[in-house]
This record gives C-alpha cells, structure tokens and sequence, in this order.
C-alpha cells in the first residue's frame, strides 16, 4: 500500500458545500430562460454536489487507489482477456481529428474517420477468414443479438420460417441464451462430453428442421479447443441451420484458426478482449460482427463503402432494405474501434500470431505449474489454448475451503482473482487466462501464491475463508445489499445558493 | 514484440518445462483441415510510425468547421480535470468489480453516478449504464412490455429516427409491435407529437399498449407536453416513458415530475467527446417499483463483516450470468468509463455550473435565432423550444453542401436523416451550445443570406476533401 | 431434517395439507443449495396454480430458481412477510418462511407426491 492510500472516501455528495465550487462556464445572461414556458421549466434545481476542484480531483484520485487493474497488478481473470492496455492507443483516441468529430457529420468531413473503420473492416476480414464486417456493435453480447438477430432473417429471407430454436452447450456465457430469448428463439441447452467438448451425438439429436442457429464458443469456456467442430459444421449446415461462433476467445486462435475457413457463417469479435481495448471498469466495449456471404446482405445499417475512386461515404437510410436494421444510434463506438486499429496495425500478420503463440504458450506453462504441484484439481490436464480450469474440490473436501476463499486470499498476495464458479458445469471452478502480456516471473509468482494458499487451507484455513485480510474492505453484505437495496445517495435538501451574476 | 514480456530464453524455459519442442505442438488439437491459411495483413509497425500514419488520419477529418450541428450528440466545455482523471491506469485498465474488495473505486463511482442520475431525471433507479441512448430506449420499450404482460409499444415520430430504428430492431426481435405517434402537420403545435392520434391508438382494445414514448426536448427540439401524454398512457394502463437529454434537466422538470415511469437517453453531452458515434453513455432509469424490470447493472450500497460502509453489485439474479435465457438482458459489458466521465463532469461543473450550460445553450440559441431571421430565414415551428430547432430553407442539401465549402456545417439535413417526414423536407435542424460563439453565429447568418442570394446554389457535388488514394 | 408429516416435490417444494387448503413452501435443503435468500416473487391470492408448473421464482445473491407448484389449485393466502423478511426462507424454511396457501383442486394430486423419506433418499442421492 502506498502512503497515500487506499483509503475508503466519503460520497461525493457529503463533500458538498453550499457555494462552493470552481468557475468553469461563463455565465449566462439573467433572461436566458425566460421564453420557456413556467410548467416546463424544472421548480427545484437538482441536489448536486457542490465541491471546488481540488475537493473533486482528490476524491477520484483516491478513490482510483482503491482499484486493481492491469495497471497495478495480474489480472488473470479467465475468458476476460485482461491483457495490456497500449498507451499509444489513448493518445490516438483522443487525437482532436478523431474525438470531435461529430457522428452526423457529412462523409465529406469524416473521410479519415471512415477510411480508418473500412480499413479495420478489412483486417478483420482476414483474421475471421469472414466475407464482410460490420463494426456497429457495441460489446460482445450486443454482437451476439446482431448476429443471430441476421440468421433469422436470413432463414426468413429464405421463407423458412419454423426454424425457433438455439442450440447451446451447456458451458456456454450466459449471454448466448439470454441472447436467443432477446431475438425470440428458444435455447436447447446441450450437455458436454465427457473430455469436455463438444457432444456430436446431443447436438445430432437436437438438430432438425426447428434450428435456427447452433452457438458455439471455440476454444470453449473451458479452455479447450473443439476438436470435433469440423463435424459439427457438418451436421449444422446438413441440417439448414447456422453456425455462430462466439469469438470471447479469439485471443488463442490468431492465425492458427479463421473460424470463416472452417464454416462458421458468422461470430463476433470483442476488441476489448482480444485487441487490447481498455475494459473501463466494465465499459465501454465494442463487439464488431464478421459474416460470410448467405448473411452478407442482412447487415446493419449503416455499413461504410469505399467507391471506385477511393472516396468513403455511409449507406443512406434505407440503401439496403434486406438489412435487420440499426442496433444502435451512430456508426458504432468509433473511439473504441480507433485503438483497435493501433492495436492491429501495431502487431501486423507476423505480431498477432506471436500473441496467439505466447498466450496459448504462458496458460499451459501455468497449468502444467499447479497440476505439478498435486494441490489443485486439473479437470481437462491435456493440452489448453489460452486459459484453462482448475477446481479446488479436492481442497473443499479436505479442508472446506471453497474456491471462493481462495480467490479472496489471492487478493492479499497482490493478485486478481481468476473468473469462479464459472463454467457452472465444473466443480470450485476457477478458470484461468494469463494472457501474452505477463512475464513467466508473474506466472511463476502467481503459481507459488496459489500453492501457497492451498497449504494454508490446511494449516490456517480461517485466515483463508476470511480472507481478504490487507484489501481496503472486508467481504461484503451482499445478502443485504440485495434484501434492501440503497441504490442512490439522497442529498439532503440543502440551501440552494444562487449563481452570483 | 509490441508489449509482450518473452525473450527466446523465456520461451524456450516454458517449452521445456512444458517438455515441447516447439509452440506448434500446442496447436496440435487443430484438425489439419481446419488450420487456418497464413494471415495477409501488413507487417508490424513500431509506435512512431503508427502515430505518424494515425495523426494523418486524423487529419483528414474537419473538425475546425463552424458546427450547428446536434441531432443526438452534443459538443459541450470539458473541464481538463476530467480528461486527467479518465486517464488514470485504475480506472481504464480495471475490469467489471467482480472482486468488490478491490474494487470498491469503480463500485463508489457507479454509486455516485447512479444518484447524480437520480437526482438529474428524479427518479430513483437507474442502471450503472447501456450502450447508448438508442439502445437504452430499446430497452425501456422491452422493460414496458414485460412489466405489464402487453405486446406493443407507441413511440412519437419526434424521437430520434435513430433511436426509433434501434427500438424497431430490439422490438422486433423480440416479437413485440411498435406502432409510431404522429406529429402535427401545421397550426400552433406543428411538429409536437400528436396527442389526439396518441389518444387514439391507446383506444384500441384489440391491441393494449405496454408502453408509450416521448423525447424532452424532441428530435426538433421543441418541448413536448409530457404531462399530458403521461396521463394518456397511464389512463390505459401503459408505462410512459421519457427520452431526455441530460443537460437541459438543469432547467427542464425532470421525468419524475411529469410521472414518467422510465427515462432512458443519451450521456453524451455531460462531458464526453462526440468522436463519430461513440462510446457512449446509455442513460436509463425507473421508478422503485420497476427495479426488478431494469436490464444492467446495478450497484448498492452495503457494508462489509467490520460494519465499514461498502458498496457492491447487486439484485444480480436479473442478469444473463445467472438466469440465462430468462434474463431482462443479454446485457453483459456496459459503459462503465463513460459513466464516471459524466459524474466527473458533473463534479466539475457543479449544480451552478450545469445550469449555466444549459442556459448559456439556450441565450446562444436564441441569438442564432434572432440573427437567421434577420436574414429572413424564420423556424418551422411555432413551439418552445431550448437549443435546437428546424429552420426551413429551400434546396437544403445543395445549400447545406454549399456552406460546408464555406467552413459552415449547417446542421443536419432533416430529408436525409427522417426521408418519410414530408412535412419537413428542405429543412435544417440546427443547434446552439454554450461553445457556439457569436463570431460563428454572425459567419453562419452571413455565409447562408450569401448562398441563398445567389439563387439556386451549384448543385455539383464538390471534389471529396483529403481523399488520395 | 426433514419433517414427516409434509409431502415433497423433486424440485425441492414441500406441501402441507389441512382440510381442503395446502401450504406451500420450499425444504431446508433447497434453502442451503441457494444460499442467502434476498426475494422471493408470489403469485398474489386468487390466481390458479398448476401441479408441477412454476408459480414464482426465489432468488438469491448469486442464483435463481423457479418454484414448482406441488398441486393444483387457487392461491388463498400469500406470506406477506417475506416481501420484507425473505431471509426467513432460510431461517426457518418449514415453518415462517412457507410461501402460499392454495385450496386444493384435486386431493389425489398429493399421492403423487414424494413422502418424507422418499424425498430424504433423493437428497441423500445428491
């Protein structure tokens, strides 16, 4: 801990003063509202905080020292790719060129902006082995609701129309079926095989004329990659459904893997994931879409087309009626898509499948670390891609430390926790990703805290399941938080100063 | 290696202990014909090339013209604190708190965010954030439809035509009818939503409408009688719900004091660059009885096992992660950075200074105003309004293409964002902020009496700027 | 553990039955399975309930379970106290923390159900 902190903050709204704040706006003149009508106009002004600038600068400072973030410290939380936020990505989003452009711009102002989407549009072309892209999506579910939303139309394009039902396997991030219900299919839910993977006979049974789509993440949530997905393409396509592919870890397949080349008609990509763009503290994201040809046509609107003489311009309302439409207001999270571009063009053909390499390469040297050490369950011990899961059910039975107190304790020792209790389909799980930009001293230092926390649960397992012990808080009331909820701060109705002018 | 840590002695210690030769046997669970064909992509640049070749991108974009252009995003003052807050590692490079005791900053933050909301739109629910405002109205929609068990939606055709084609999209997919509200042709409400015809179609029994939606201000800009259509929608038993743009709820009532039910709308404008559509800040809030209805997330304040006040995610058995196909939402990653750039901004600008925008949006409006007729160039409609509106100009495209080569965005064009308004075709929608000056106001006012005395402005399309090939 | 004197459902409901009303709750053991309770969503008096379909959902900090109706009938009674006091679905899942009160549709529907140790032979089987 630094000197300076952590240290819990009081809410912004109890540092607030009557009067106090920092000029920041001229004012306006005394008449400026008079024209609007009195029932329109707001009786009360609302109760926020009044505080000068150093108060508020403090206040967000100390209460960032609160946080961990790759830029503090490892960050192994599995399926989130929590890999290195490039520093030149930053200063490229808020290049004034790029950030105050307006969204309703003419293209003939925007022609840089638009070059820039179109030519990421064509890296991910490639790196999907897909036919076209659209970057409007917003996050990686938002991807999901577009593209099964376009493998509907496209089943209904075709007249096909009693096609209502989602194969998913068990395993699979909740989002893909709370994404089905949204497009107004049904999920069948499909159990593993044994190893782990994908079962070809559950998914032969459930397959027929009622299939719209099978979703299907690859490498799977466990870490594995599906080895049997040639044949499962085969039996999708022979059956007149869909193939999605959700892209959540692309981060291990770069270059050695183009879900396109395999037969996936359509996956999403998340940039905040597998090109580096920041995580934010859950947002923002930006989840672009990649298609093959049968879907080509359904794509949001609008797309950006490059003319034969090298001007960019965006479709026109309704250019393209066969589109599903629009999935959000704008071209898409512009500022999100500008550093992955940097990203892109910083890593070129040979740096992305170096990334692909390392990740795959740190997550089995970590994996193969624990297994070594005989403390903590490998389910799956073969071979992995970028993450991979250990449980720590032999740890619960032996000493009733569960999964969830490991992960607390790993906070004392500097450390994010893994992602837990996920995939539901294992035991204790934690499910590990490393990613390409951690140093194997880190793997090393993380591998020796956690075996150091499973013999602990041995000698001093109250220190475990009470741990965090050096966080700046204890575990939470979760129970309460929920059972009465305190949603909002409720300013007390203070003095309302009037603006001096 | 851009970031990456391995030296070759490095790797070859992993493969060793790994007892590989090569990284190639980890890809080994990839059937032969699946392997993918070698990536064509340019080879790698270092960082003072890539800055180089993204400083000439930018370049090629004008963002110095003199803009009246809103339409949805807002250009606004931002305090340089804010931009220096957001830049800091803690915030950008942490993940969703799902360890909440290391993560109680971004917890607070979302906190704070949800009550500086609250406050704003006076209602006492609002989700950590969605995408954007479009979506965030989707939502709303779908949060109307499952709160009363009713299948079709009413929203004005003075809402965002954007907004109203992402609302189409969601409805749709969920199997949901949306209908459209007019908006009065002519007369003293011209261009307000149309509370006969909303009337009207709540008065269909055969088809009981879940929710009915408004923007404050409208898509034109005026002031909508929300009041008066919140009790249309009530007297039938739907939800109303408000579209507002957070910086004019300084001076405009909030949804809650017109009894909206939901707001939902666009962050944007409190302190967040328009950088050609996002990120964005996807507002949406509900009143208590709704909570169980909102998509997203939600953080709460709690405390932990020493009694020392803490805050955490909470009322999770809404979301994806645990009920899956039965959720609100598929939604999973939000907008939580663009949430803490608005409370920044806030918290720069204070109570005050939040007022102070606004109203200086609305003075500089009304000089626009005032200095467009000068020119004989009068609004549309007759209505309230606060910083935005329609003026009608005959050839608005030409006229407006005419003027960008004159350094002047015009506004939008209101026949190419809203083709099937016939009533507004040849009009501009133009806007005023606190930013807009009195220089580029005069410019505009000069610039278009200018090109509108010329007659019939060229009507060629001029060479597209800064495009080589 | 659990009470002889109940009839149980495989999902974890049990059912108490008085004249021609039944008490609805869920067991000790589905309790424990969900953690914490922090709401539970009741169909209100007067709605029907179908055997074997859902009735409500219990929800808990981190998991969510549909409730399944051990019989048929019309809800008569709703326990108002866990709108504040869901916590009692934990502490005293048999008793304070039952859930509702319907009038029985058909008597015979409750010899379909699982007897005490019928239903203490399926946890035990995990």
């Amino acid at each position: 801990m630094s000197a300076s902190g952590p240290r819990l903050q009081p809410s912004l709204f109890e540092l607030s003063r009557a009067g106090r704040h920092s000029d920041k706006v001229p004012h306006p003149p005394k008449a400026a509202l008079d024209r609007i009508p009195a029932d329109q106009r707001r009786e009360r002004p609302p109760a926020l905080p009044e505080v000068n600038e150093p108060d508020a600068v403090r206040h967000f400072v100390n209460l960032s020292q609160l946080n961990h973030a790759v830029d503090t410290g490892f960050y192994p939380l599995g399926s989130c790719t929590m890999k290195w936020n490039p520093k030149v990505n930053e200063w490229a989003a808020r290049l004034p060129g790029f950030a105050q452009l307006h969204p309703m711009a003419p293209d003939d102002v925007a022609q840089g902006t638009l070059q820039l989407l179109w030519e990421l549009e064509q890296i991910l072309i490639e790196v999907s082995g897909m036919q076209a892209v659209t970057l409007q999506p917003a996050a990686g579910a938002h991807g999901e609701l577009t593209g099964i939303l376009m493998i509907r139309a496209y089943h209904e394009g075709r007249g096909d129309t009693g096609r209502t039902d989602v194969l998913v396997p068990d395993s699979a991030h909740g989002t893909n079926p709370a994404t089905a219900t949204m497009a107004g299919l049904r999920t069948i839910s499909i159990k593993a095989a044994p190893d782990g993977g994908l079962d070809l006979d559950g998914f032969r049974a459930a397959l027929g004329p009622t299939t719209a789509a099978v979703m299907v993440t690859n490498p799977s949530t466990l870490g594995l990659f599906e080895s049997r997905i040639g044949e499962l393409l085969e039996a999708v396509h022979e059956a007149g459904a869909l193939a999605y592919m959700d892209g959540a870890n692309l981060n291990a397949i770069l270059g050695r893997f183009k879900p396109g080349e395999a037969g996936f008609d359509v996956m999403h990509i998340n940039t905040h994931k597998t090109f580096s763009t920041p995580h934010g503290g859950g947002g923002p994201g930006a989840g672009p879409v990649a298609v093959n040809d049968k879907l080509l046509p359904f794509l949001p609107a609008p797309r950006v087309i490059r003319e034969p003489d090298g001007h960019f311009r965006l479709e026109r309302v309704g250019e393209r009626p066969a589109s599903i439409g629009r999935m959000r207001s704008f071209v898409g999270s512009t500022g999100v898509l500008v550093r992955a571009y940097a990203y892109l063009r910083t890593h070129g053909a040979s740096g992305l499948a170096e990334i692909t390499d390392d990740a795959v390469l740190a997550a089995n040297y970590l994996k193969d670390r624990l297994a070594d050490s005989g403390v903590f369950d490998i389910p799956f011990p073969g071979v992995c891609k970028h993450e991979f899961i250990a449980s720590a059910s032999s740890i619960k039975k032996k000493t009733g430390v569960r999964t969830l107190d490991i992960a607390k304790r790993l906070l004392d020792h500097g450390f994010h926790a893994p992602t837990v209790y996920f995939p539901l389909t294992v035991d204790e799980a934690m499910l590990i990703e490393p990613t390409e930009t951690e140093s194997v001293e880190t793997l090393d230092a993380f591998a020796d805290a956690l075996i150091e926390i499973a013999r602990e649960a041995e000698s001093d397992p109250e220190t475990v399941k009470t741990a965090p012990h050096t966080a700046p808080v204890k575990r939470l009331d979760e129970a309460g938080a929920a059972r009465n909820p305190n949603l909002r701060w409720r300013p007390a109705l203070g003095d309302w100063t009037p603006c001096p002018d | 290696m851009a970031y990456g840590p391995h030296t070759p002695a490095d790797r070859r210690r992993m493969l060793d202990a790994l007892g590989m030769e090569s990284v190639d046997e980890l890809f080994a669970d990839i059937p032969e014909p699946l392997r993918a064909s070698p990536l064509k992509l340019d080879p790698p640049e270092p960082e003072q090339q890539l800055m180089a070749r993204l400083s000439g991108l930018a370049a090629r974009n004008r963002v110095e013209l003199a803009s009246f252009l809103g339409a949805g995003a807002y250009r606004h003052f931002s305090p340089p604190m804010v931009d220096q807050i957001l830049l800091r590692g803690e915030w950008y490079t942490a993940y969703t708190p799902y360890q909440p005791e290391v993560s109680q900053g971004t917890l607070q933050s979302i906190y704070e965010y949800e009550s500086l909301i609250a406050e704003l739109v006076g209602l006492d629910v609002v989700s950590a954030s969605h995408y954007d405002g479009a979506a965030a109205t989707a939502e709303a929609a779908l949060m109307t439809c499952r709160a009363t068990g009713r299948g079709r939606v009413l929203v004005s055709r003075a809402v965002h035509p954007q907004y109203r084609a992402v609302l189409r999209t969601y409805v749709d997919g969920a199997g949901l009818d949306v209908d459209d509200i007019p908006i009065v042709a002519e007369g003293d409400l011209a261009g307000l939503t149309d509370l006969e015809a909303l009337e009207r179609l709540l008065a269909d029994e055969s088809q009981p409408t879940a929710g009915v939606i408004l923007a404050q201000p409208s898509f034109y800009g005026l002031l909508e009688p929300m009041a008066e259509a919140g009790r249309l929608a009530h007297g039938a038993g739907a939800l109303f719900v408000a579209v507002v743009e957070p910086v004019s709820l300084a001076v405009l009532a909030p949804p809650g004091a017109y009894g909206a039910d939901i707001a939902a709308g666009e962050g944007q404008a409190l302190g967040i660059p328009p950088q050609y559509g996002g990120p964005y800040l996807g507002i949406l809030a509900c009143t208590d009885p709704l909570v169980r209805q909102i998509p997203g997330r939600l953080v709460g304040m709690t405390t932990d096992v020493e009694g020392q006040r803490a805050y955490v995610m909470t009322l999770q058995a809404r979301e994806q992660h645990i009920r899956r196909e039965k959720a609100a939402s598929n939604i999973c990653t939000n907008q939580t950075l663009l949430a803490l750039a608005a409370s920044l901004w806030l918290a720069a600008l204070g109570p005050h200074g939040l007022h102070d925008v606004a109203a200086l949006g609305a003075a500089r409006a009304a000089e626009l105003e005032a200095a467009l007729a000068e020119i004989g160039i009068a609004r549309v409609h007759p209505g309230a309004y606060l910083n935005e509106f329609a003026i009608r100009v005959p050839n608005a495209a030409d006229v407006h293409r005419e003027l960008l080569n004159r350094g002047v965005l015009a506004g939008l064009i209101v026949a190419e964002a809203v083709p099937d308004e016939p009533s507004l075709a040849d009009c501009l929608l133009v806007c005023a902020t606190e930013v807009t000056t009195s220089e580029d106001i005069i410019r505009f006012a000069r610039e278009l009496a200018g090109v509108v005395a010329s007659g019939a402005p060229s009507v060629s399309t001029p060479a597209p700027v800064g495009v080589t090939a | 553990m659990v009470p002889g004197d109940l009839r149980y459902t495989k999902d974890h409901e049990w059912l108490r039955v008085e004249g021609d009303t039944a008490t609805i709750g869920v067991t000790d053991f589905a309790a424990g399975q969900l953690g914490d309770v922090v709401f539970v969503d009741l169909p209100a008096a007067g709605k029907s309930v179908e055997q074997f379909a859902t009735f409500g959902v219990v929800e808990s900090v981190k998991a969510v379970s549909d409730l399944y109706a051990p019989v048929s009938g019309e809800v008569v009674e709703v326990n108002g106290e866990l709108g504040g006091n869901p916590e009692l679905v934990n502490s005293d899942p048999f008793g304070a923390g039952w859930m509702i009160k319907v009038r029985l549709g058909d008597a015979g529907q409750v010899a379909e159900l699982l007897d005490a140790a019928g239903y203490e032979k399926l946890t035990s089987e995990g």
